[in-house]
């Protein structure tokens, strides 16, 4: 019986120590910004560089916009929001979660893609991609999920003014998000697929395959709007600030977004 | 290595042991008990978690805690933070989650408790309490140790909830295998093979720390 008493009151004095721990972090913590997975390289450079000109830092969460706004609107404790789109922005300052309007701070542009050993020939006008659909050649697709993710819609525009969208339909394999859609196509497990330009400039995208550029005019705009949230702070608030700034916009352009005037 | 998501992912075990522990030999102990009227349902609502998607739990939790909802409101106006998208909002959907887990092995220890030991510690003129404390809790302990450890071990392996009801916030809600899932998003490959291989690492570990208890205490009860 002692011996269990022993083990219990170990148990307990471990947890007591795990809990503080844990409670008292939150003091002095900085401020937390959700983000469009697309941006998770670009932001996390561009918050490494805000910290070092500025002396604070941010913290980033990355997941779709679709799931970060319903987070919000749940209660999640993020200062700002930077959407893959401007729907979602729009949507959360209209139910008036948001301090001001949404504003476009990049332009996203989306590519073909073609992991190393597929049959596929990437190319910016989908002459490659036709040849092979007409071959029978294409056993799987990837894109991003219309319904739910704007790289998503893009890629199905882009699909159908090639006249290639009812032909591809039985073979799309669709990721949840765009960085989904980029596992499946470079697994292998897809011949190759629709992906965002900031994606496949990634480090850990290197040498997974060859890409080409899709021209910004095949498919509606993918304008990337952010919103600051109704809690924000004076270090989110300089953040945002910070985005419109050459130093910022610089390191977007770096990663494959183009950036509004 | 994300030291803070591991810290987080302890500090959740550990906590959803000390929450659940004592709740679970009360109520492991009272199902291994005589019948009572809706013990059935009971028992099959103890069991649910195990059978249900962790997006249904999720679900609940947001709709339930959500800044829409009444009680929510209510949660925020009294704590000033919202319950989902916070530590003690993870620990409550990890308390959940786990209650099979935890109350099962319990209850089968306790039940394994023949009755003729019960009666004779009765009849020395014991106290209930002495009874509970003296001859069945460590005739019980294998299964109640059986029941921490497994709640221990599936709540660093819990990934679903923590990602819906936690939000993956660096150093509070992100645990390890949220960060895994968020190193494989960012095609980090490297960190989430190191943190992945540490789960690994721990719950085999664990496991094995569970076998060699149980059977230690069962050789210690012969």
């Amino acid at each position: 019986m002692s011996r269990a008493f022993r083990d219990l009151a170990a148990l307990l004095v471990v947890v007591a120590l795990c809990d503080a721990r844990v409670e008292t972090q939150p003091a002095g913590r900085p401020p937390t910004i959700a983000a469009a997975a697309n941006l998770n390289v670009a932001l996390t450079e561009v918050a490494a560089r805000f910290a070092r000109d500025t002396g604070t830092g941010v913290a980033l969460v990355f997941g779709a916009s679709g799931t970060l706004t319903r987070q919000i609107q749940d209660g999640a404790p993020f200062e700002m929001f930077l959407a893959a789109d401007e729907d979602f922005p729009k949507q959360l300052a209209a139910a008036g979660l948001t301090r001001g309007a949404a504003t476009v701070y990049a332009v996203g542009q989306l590519v073909i893609f073609a992991p190393t050993g597929s049959p596929l020939v990437a190319d910016g006008s989908l002459a490659g991609l036709a040849r092979l659909a007409r071959a029978g050649g294409v056993s799987r697709f990837a894109i991003a999920n219309p319904a739910v993710a704007p790289y998503g819609r893009a890629a199905e525009a882009v699909l159908r003014k090639r006249g290639l969208w009812d032909t591809l339909q039985p073979t799309l394999v669709l990721g949840d998000s765009i960085t989904q859609a980029a596992q499946f196509a470079t697994t292998g497990n897809a011949v190759g697929g629709l992906l965002a330009y900031s994606l496949v400039l990634a480090p850990g995208f290197a040498d997974r395959g060859t890409y080409a550029l899709i021209p910004a005019t095949d498919h509606p705009p993918l304008r990337q709007a952010m919103v600051l949230l109704q809690s924000a702070g004076p270090v989110t608030t300089a953040f945002y600030a910070y985005m419109r700034r050459d130093a910022a916009q610089s390191i977007l352009r770096k990663h494959g977004f183009s950036v509004p005037e | 290595m994300d030291w803070p998501a591991l810290r987080v992912s302890l500090a959740l075990g550990a906590g959803t042991i000390a929450i659940l522990l004592p709740l679970g030999v009360w109520f492991g102990r009272l199902l291994a008990g005589r019948d009572f009227p809706g013990k059935l349902l009971v028992e099959a609502l103890v069991t649910v978690p195990l059978v249900l998607p962790p997006t249904v739990l999720g679900f609940y939790l947001l709709v339930t805690f959500g800044a829409r909802s009444p009680l929510g409101q209510a949660f925020q106006a009294v704590v000033g933070h919202a319950l989902p998208f916070s530590f003690a909002g993870l620990l409550l959907a990890s308390v959940i989650a786990n209650i099979p887990f935890m109350v099962q092995p319990i209850q089968r220890g306790f039940e394994a408790i023949p009755g003729d030991v019960r009666d004779a510690a009765a009849c020395c003129g014991l106290s209930p309490w002495q009874r509970f404390l003296r001859i069945e809790l460590p005739l019980a302990w294998p299964g109640v140790l059986t029941g921490a450890i497994l709640t221990f071990a599936h709540t660093l392996g819990e990934f679903g909830v923590v990602l819906m009801v936690g939000g993956n916030l660096p150093g509070q809600t992100r645990t390890l295998s949220v960060a895994i899932y968020d190193r494989m998003q960012a095609f980090d490959d490297h960190g989430a093979g190191v943190m992945a291989a540490t789960l690994l690492v721990v719950a085999v570990v664990t496991l094995m720390l569970t076998t060699a208890l149980s059977r230690r205490a069962s050789l210690r009860r012969v």
